[in-house]
C-alpha cells in the first residue's frame, strides 16, 4: 500500500506496517516537550493519576524548556519555574534547561532543533500548539494539552487519529524579496484558519528544498494556524547535515510514496508570489503588502519561534543596515544561541547586533516575550490601540496584549522595512 | 454523564481562539489550588472583544463584574472554536465558569481533544448555523441520548452530530478513567 510520509512515521510509531487515514492508533512517543506554562499543570495531573511517588516513563525522553514568562516580576510565573525545577529534580530529568543558569536556552521549538532533539522519522508531542515546527525535520510533531501530556509522562503512549495529508508544492527559485513567511501566509489566505483541521500539511518543491532549515521551520510552525495537526517536510541533505552537526542519535528518513493518497494538492510558482501580510485579526486575512502600504504602525516586532531565528535577523539586517527606525522596534532572539549569533554574524562588515542598535532597535533577552502578550511587564507587549507589524504567528484579538490593538503578521523583511518608514512597506522598496 | 443538559445560551461568532477564551496573562494561576482556580472562572472568555460577546446583541459579558461563574451554561458558536494555542486552561476555564457543553460548527483539534480527554465540557458539533438561530439568554436543552438540542424559548429542535469515536471517553469522564476501564495504563 502507498503511504504518505506521515503515515509511514505513524506506522513505525504504532508498530504497524500500514496505517490508514482516519483510524485512531496508539503511538509510542519518542520525545515529550513541555514548558513553564503547561508543565506545572501537566505534572500535577501526572501525580494525581499515577500517584505522588510515580516515576515518568523515560526521563531521557522528556525535554523541559521554560520559555514563556521568563523575564517578568510576576510571582506566579516565578512559581511555575520553581515547580518545573522541583519536578525535574525529583524525576532526574537530564533535559531540563533551567532559567537563570547557563543551561537556559529560550524558545522551545527553536531550542529543540539546536539541541538535536528533532530527528527525522520520530514522533514528538509537546504541550504547545507550535510543536508542529519540528516537522521541518521530516518527523511528526504535534501539540497537545496537559491531560494528554500527563498520559504520555506515565505511559509513553498516546492515541491519535491518523491524519489525511494536504500537499503544498512550491516551484521555482525564491526571489530575494520573498521568504517562507510569505509562502505560509499565502497558503493561509487560500485555505483559511480551519482549512487543514485534523490534517497533515506536507510541503515540497524546488523552492522549499532551497530553503535553510530555519526557514523551513517557519513553514511548518504555522501549520497550526490553518488548524493542521502537523506540518512536514521530508528530510534531505540540508536536514541531515543540520542534525548530524548536533547529535549522533539514530534516525530514519521517510519519503511519501509517489502515488500516496492526498486530501488535496496545491501548487505555487514562487516567482509569481509577492510579499504579503495577514491583517488583523486573523492569520488568514491575507493582503499583499503593496495593497495595504502606507498603513500607519506604532510598533515593529521581530521575534518568536516563527520569526526570531538567525535567518530572520539576517533578513532584517539587510534592510536595517545604515537606516533608522521610525517606531519602537523590538528585536527578540528566540534563543541564547541566536542572541550570541547576532554578535558573531556579520552583514557587510558589521555584526547584526550592531546594525540593530545603530538603527535604533531595542534588543531583548531570548524568550517568547510579547508574541502571546504575557504578564503586564513583558517586553514589546501591545498596549491600547497599538498597530504592530510582527514576525510572529498569530494575530487573533488580544494576542500580543491589548485586545484593542491590531497585529499585521509579516516577514522579517516587511517588518524591517515598515519599521523604517513607520508605515506598512513592501521590502522591495529597500532591496 | 448527565442525560439532559439544560441552561442558558451564550452565543459567539467564528474562530474563537484560546487567547479569547483565557488571555495568556492569566495562565500563571495554579490549576489545582482551589482559590486560584476560581480566577479561571472569573476571566473565562474575557478576551472576546465586547461587541462580539453575547450575540446577536453583543456587549453581554460571559461573567458579570465581580463574579467567578457564569449564568450561561451552554456556549453556541460558529466554526473553528478553540483555535490557536494548546492551553488546556481554556476548556478548564469554561468548566470552572460553569459551562457544561459547547455547540459549535467545528473545533480546532487540540481544543477538542482537551475537552474530551480532560473531561471538562462536552464539545458537540452541529451542521446547522446555530449561532445565527439562537440568541444569548435562550433556554436550551440538550438530549444526550438523542443527540438533539431544543431551544425552549423558541420551541425549535435541532440535531447534533453524534460524538462518535470519542463518546466512550466522554462517558468515562476523560482519558484516564477511560484508560483504566480498558487496561491501557500499563507502562512501556
Amino acid at each position: 500500500m502507498q503511504q504518505t510520509i506521515t503515515q509511514k512515521i505513524l506506522s513505525r510509531a504504532a508498530n504497524r506496517r500500514f496505517v490508514e487515514a482516519g483510524e485512531s492508533v496508539w503511538l509510542n512517543v519518542d520525545v515529550l516537550l513541555t514548558h513553564d506554562v503547561c508543565g506545572p499543570p501537566t505534572f500535577d495531573i501526572f501525580k494525581q493519576e499515577f500517584g505522588a511517588g510515580a516515576k515518568v516513563w523515560d526521563p531521557k525522553k522528556i525535554v523541559v524548556l521554560p520559555d514563556h514568562y521568563i523575564f517578568t516580576a510576576n510571582e506566579h510565573a516565578h512559581r511555575n519555574i520553581d515547580l518545573l525545577r522541583q519536578f525535574a529534580k525529583e524525576q532526574q530529568l537530564e533535559h531540563y534547561y533551567d532559567v537563570g543558569t547557563e543551561r537556559y536556552r529560550g524558545v522551545c521549538h527553536v531550542a529543540l532543533a539546536e539541541e538535536g532533539f528533532n530527528l527525522p522519522g520520530t514522533v514528538l508531542f509537546g504541550t504547545d500548539s507550535h510543536t508542529c515546527t519540528s516537522g521541518a525535520f521530516g518527523m511528526f510533531g504535534s501539540g497537545i494539552g496537559n491531560t494528554d501530556a500527563a498520559f504520555i509522562l506515565g505511559t509513553g503512549k498516546l492515541w491519535e487519529k491518523v491524519p489525511e495529508s494536504m500537499k503544498f508544492t512550491f516551484d521555482g527559485q525564491m526571489p530575494e524579496y520573498l521568504t517562507a513567511k510569505d509562502l505560509i501566509l499565502q497558503i493561509l489566505g487560500d485555505i483559511t484558519t480551519d482549512g487543514a483541521t485534523y490534517r497533515a500539511m506536507e510541503f515540497d518543491g524546488e523552492a522549499v528544498y532551497s530553503l535553510p532549515i530555519e526557514e523551513r521551520m517557519t513553514l511548518t510552525n504555522m501549520a497550526i494556524e490553518a488548524g493542521g495537526m502537523s506540518g512536514i517536510i521530508a528530510a534531505d541533505a540540508i536536514t541531515e547535515a543540520y542534525v548530524k552537526a548536533r547529535t549522533s542519535a539514530p534516525y530514519e528518513v521517510f519519503q511519501s510514496d509517489l502515488d500516496a493518497k492526498y486530501h488535496s494538492k496545491y501548487r505555487y510558482d514562487v516567482r509569481k508570489l509577492e510579499p504579503v501580510v495577514a491583517q488583523p485579526h486573523s492569520p488568514d486575512n491575507r493582503a499583499t503588502v503593496r495593497s495595504v502600504q502606507g498603513t500607519k504602525i506604532t510598533k515593529s516586532y521581530i521575534g518568536s519561534c516563527t520569526g526570531g531565528k538567525l535567518t530572520d535577523f539576517v533578513m532584517a539586517a539587510r534592510i536595517l543596515k545604515g537606516k533608522q527606525v521610525a517606531v519602537t522596534t523590538n528585536i527578540v532572539p528566540a534563543t541564547v544561541k541566536v542572541a550570541r549569533d547576532l554578535e558573531s554574524t556579520q552583514f557587510e562588515g558589521q555584526s547584526l547586533r550592531q546594525i540593530f542598535l545603530d538603527a535604533g532597535c531595542s534588543i531583548a533577552l531570548p524568550s517568547c516575550a510579547a508574541c502571546l502578550g504575557g504578564p503586564a511587564d513583558t517586553v514589546g507587549r501591545s498596549v491600547d490601540n497599538d498597530v504592530v507589524v510582527s514576525t510572529t504567528n498569530r494575530n487573533f484579538p488580544g494576542r500580543m496584549g491589548s485586545k484593542h490593538a491590531g497585529v499585521y503578521l509579516a516577514s522579517p523583511l516587511t517588518a524591517a522595512a515598515s519599521a523604517i518608514t513607520g508605515k506598512l512597506t513592501d521590502p522591495r522598496d529597500f532591496l | 454523564m448527565e442525560s439532559i443538559i439544560q441552561g442558558k445560551a451564550y452565543v459567539l461568532g467564528k474562530n474563537i481562539d484560546t487567547d479569547q477564551i483565557i488571555p495568556a496573562e492569566h495562565l500563571v494561576y495554579s490549576l489545582s489550588d482551589p482559590e486560584e482556580v476560581k480566577l479561571y472562572g472569573k476571566y473565562a472568555l474575557s478576551g472576546v472583544p465586547p461587541a462580539e460577546g453575547g450575540l446577536p446583541k453583543g456587549n453581554i459579558p460571559f461573567i458579570r463584574d465581580g463574579s467567578f461563574s457564569s449564568e450561561f451554561t451552554i456556549i453556541v458558536a460558529g466554526p473553528n472554536f478553540g483555535c490557536g494555542s494548546s492551553r488546556e486552561h481554556a476548556p478548564f476555564a469554561l468548566q470552572v465558569a460553569g459551562a457544561k457543553a459547547i455547540v459549535a460548527e467545528s473545533y480546532a483539534r487540540i481544543f477538542f481533544r482537551n475537552c474530551v480527554d480532560g473531561g471538562f465540557v462536552i464539545p458537540y458539533e452541529t451542521q446547522e448555523h446555530l449561532n445565527e438561530l439562537i440568541e444569548t439568554g435562550d433556554e436550551l436543552k440538550i438530549d444526550v441520548e438523542k443527540n438533539t438540542i431544543e431551544n425552549l424559548t423558541r420551541k425549535v429542535t435541532y440535531n447534533l452530530n453524534p460524538l462518535g469515536d470519542v463518546l466512550s471517553i466522554v462517558e468515562a469522564g476523560g482519558i484516564f478513567s477511560y484508560a483504566r476501564q480498558n487496561n491501557l495504563m500499563a507502562q512501556g
